[in-house]
């Protein structure tokens, strides 16, 4: 039930993103647009009423005729998709149904529009090839143009919000996001959705706290609610009361004067104390993001994953394009290295573009270097625009999902015909990069010896390394308790790999969810892994954590805990003889 | 296909890389609203308004899908035909 008067009460979810702030609620609903009121219309008025939408959808499609003609000619592309919104504007669909509807039901405009608008999207939802169904968009984008000139001056739209608010939604798409002026959010709750959702990776990357998979937070908040957003404990404090948002107050204030002494030192080597540097780098998905890792003193990229720029569209990016934010990133972090990880699509990202979305189990599927390899035009137009980029900075190349030689030779021969062919063509590039191999699959931790032969440098990605060896899906919920980096076969594994790479003298690095965290800090130390890449924000903790631990007690360490047999005994031992270390890494999560 | 004798259907198989999507069938429906009378298009046993592409684009047609026009006069004739025309060359895409 609603509380009938403002009271107090409190939710919980995942904090994904760190930070407390306290305003106002600011719901926005499905489809990224703000809730849309329903009225009855008087029987006499209902001409007036359909002559308020025709007179909307006439000033709309005014408006988009403007931008047609003030588009650039180099996006013909998006002039014929705006085109084809202009005639949907008359649609028999859209157009007439939304009359009838007003007319029939005595309703206000924009709840007709929404009303015909949601029953086409679930005509659409039913249909089974994923570019049509994606398809909905341009009806919603015509309707979303028409309700902005429906509701007039009101803000209605994401874009248009302009008063300082904490966004609650169900989800938040890409495309709502980037809609969003970010400068106005103070902070994001959702329904759905986690920390490595598209939401949380955008809320760490602006700083700004997030709480998330909330279940019904839209259910239960209501609009103008005071909240309180702690991202550090994932939870949410609706209408607080005087004493609750004095501490909170306070609690804010702490948090804040503590990140900014930790980002100040953040931008100075990592060294431990007893003299081990180690390379504390960042995680990025959006270009954009190396903003993120530089201000949280990052010491290069170990992991740009690049399935962005595919997401979201309707065919493949072309090689410029590529070539162009790939620059971008590597020169803003010049001279610090810029791991390039290549595409890595059909796990659990899919493109609506490419034809495996029928597989029963795209996670074992035709995904990663499978798919590049399968795929050879795609993964050359990749492989042109890394090595084109690398002569602007300092690049590595990283393959995906290898699980064998065959793999790596195959990837390391496509690399070289593209340096060839770019030579040809007298386009500038930088041949000489480092080559490294993801070892996420079990497989490659068995070949480690031989893979080492063949390549530069390792880098462990344990969130599918997890997966696989532990035969875990890690979106069901039922076996999710499995999921645990200090697992002890996982424990043993990365050891494994670390041991190799030292033998065979090649770098290995660590750039799963596993190195972001302070109790694994002095495990990744102790196994001799030097090179560590993690969520931007998760930077400055760690590089505090890491001066004030030593790499030879970090080595005994790591000796003892080989021979537990379970993750909870190592995770109690960590607890016990880091507690002061973890602690100065976490203060603040832990009051 | 012999035009003296005008037939009120026909199937016509979508060619093109994308199916029948938003551009493709603005194309049709364009044509469709030049019609004196009422033009369909059927997949199954859907049948949908050639002359809105919101309907037509509900119809999922991806590459490969078989379309009937049905038209409900000969007077419409060079419609069908057109229509016929423009799923044959894919559109010109």
């Amino acid at each position: 039930m609603l509380p009938t008067e403002a009271q107090e009460f409190k939710l919980t979810g995942i904090g994904a993103s760190p930070g407390i702030c306290i305003g106002k609620a600011y719901l926005v609903d499905r489809e990224g647009v703000k809730v849309v009121p329903k009225y009855f219309i008087n029987p006499d008025r209902t001409a007036n009423e359909i002559n308020r939408f025709k007179k909307a959808v006439v000033k709309a499609k005014e408006d988009l005729r403007q931008i047609i003609s003030r588009m650039p000619e180099d996006l013909q592309h998006q002039t014929n998709i705006l085109e084809t919104h202009l005639l949907l504007f008359d649609d028999k669909m859209l157009f007439g149904r939304t009359i009838d509807f007003i007319d029939q039901d005595k309703v206000n405009a924009e709840w007709a529009l929404k009303t015909v608008v949601g029953q086409i999207k679930s005509m659409f939802r039913s249909m089974e090839d994923a570019y049509l169904k994606e398809r909905v968009s341009d009806i919603i984008h015509v309707s979303d143009r028409i309700m902005h000139y429906l509701t007039g001056a009101e803000a209605v739209k994401i874009s248009e919000i302009d008063k300082r608010v904490i966004l609650v939604a169900r989800d938040l798409s890409p495309a709502d996001t980037s809609q969003i002026q970010l400068e106005r959010i103070k902070g994001f709750l959702t329904d759905v959705g986690g920390k490595t959702s598209h939401t949380g990776i955008i809320a760490r990357t602006l700083d700004i706290p997030a709480v998330l998979g909330l279940v019904n937070a839209t259910a239960l908040i209501r609009n103008d609610d005071i909240l309180i957003v702690d991202g550090n404990n994932g939870v949410v404090i609706i209408n607080p009361e005087d004493h609750t948002l004095v501490e909170y107050e306070e609690r804010q204030e702490r948090y804040e004067a503590y990140r900014a002494r930790i980002t100040r030192e953040s931008h100075l080597q990592a060294l431990t104390a007893d003299g081990e540097v180690i390379k504390v780098q960042g995680n990025i998905e959006l270009p954009e993001e190396v903003v993120s890792v530089i201000d949280n003193g990052g010491d290069g990229i170990g992991l740009y994953r690049t399935e962005f720029q595919y997401m979201n569209r309707s065919e493949f990016p072309d090689e410029f394009e590529l070539f162009d934010k790939y620059r971008d990133v590597v020169e803003v972090m010049a001279p610090n290295p810029v791991t390039i990880r290549t595409l890595d699509i059909n796990g659990d990202k899919a493109l609506s573009y490419t034809n495996n979305g029928n597989e029963v189990n795209p996670v074992l599927g035709l995904r990663a270097i499978r798919y590049c390899l399968q795929n050879p035009e795609v993964f050359r137009t990749q492989l042109r625009a890394i090595l084109r980029a690398a002569a602007y900075g300092n690049v590595r190349i990283l393959f995906p999902m290898i699980t064998g030689c065959a793999e790596l030779e195959n990837a390391r021969q496509m690399l070289n015909e593209a340096a060839e062919s770019l030579a040809a063509e007298g386009i500038e590039h930088n041949p000489d990069i480092e080559v490294g191999v993801m070892i996420e699959v079990p497989s490659a931790v068995i070949m480690a010896d031989q893979l080492a032969e063949k390549c530069d440098f390792f880098s462990i990605g344990t969130n599918d390394l997890i997966q696989y060896s532990l035969a875990i899906d890690r979106s069901n919920r039922n076996v999710a308790y499995l999921y645990d980096p200090l697992n002890p076969a996982i424990i043993r594994m990365v050891k494994h790999v670390a041991d190799v790479a030292r033998k065979k003298k090649i770098r290995v690095a660590m750039c799963g969810e596993m190195a972001g965290e302070p109790i694994h800090v002095p495990i990744l130390l102790g196994l001799g892994i030097t090179e560590w890449s993690m969520n931007p924000h998760a930077i400055p903790v760690v590089k505090r954590m890491v001066r004030g631990l030593s790499s030879i007690d970090a080595r005994k360490f790591v000796k003892e805990i080989v021979d537990l047999t379970s993750a909870e005994e190592i995770n109690r031992l960590a607890r016990e003889r880091f507690r002061i270390h973890i602690n100065s890494g976490l203060v603040i999560n832990q009051e | 296909m012999n035009l003296s004798q005008p037939d009120l259907h026909r199937p016509v198989v979508i060619v093109n890389e994308l199916g029948l999507h938003a551009r493709s069938a603005a194309k049709i429906a364009e044509v469709a609203q030049n019609a004196k009378h009422k033009v369909w298009i059927a997949r199954d046993t859907e049948k949908v308004d050639a002359a809105s592409i919101i309907d037509l684009l509900t119809l999922g047609c991806i590459k490969g899908t078989e379309i009937v026009v049905c038209i409900e006069s000969p007077a419409d004739q060079p419609i069908l035909n057109q229509i016929i025309d423009l799923v044959e060359a894919g559109f010109g895409e």
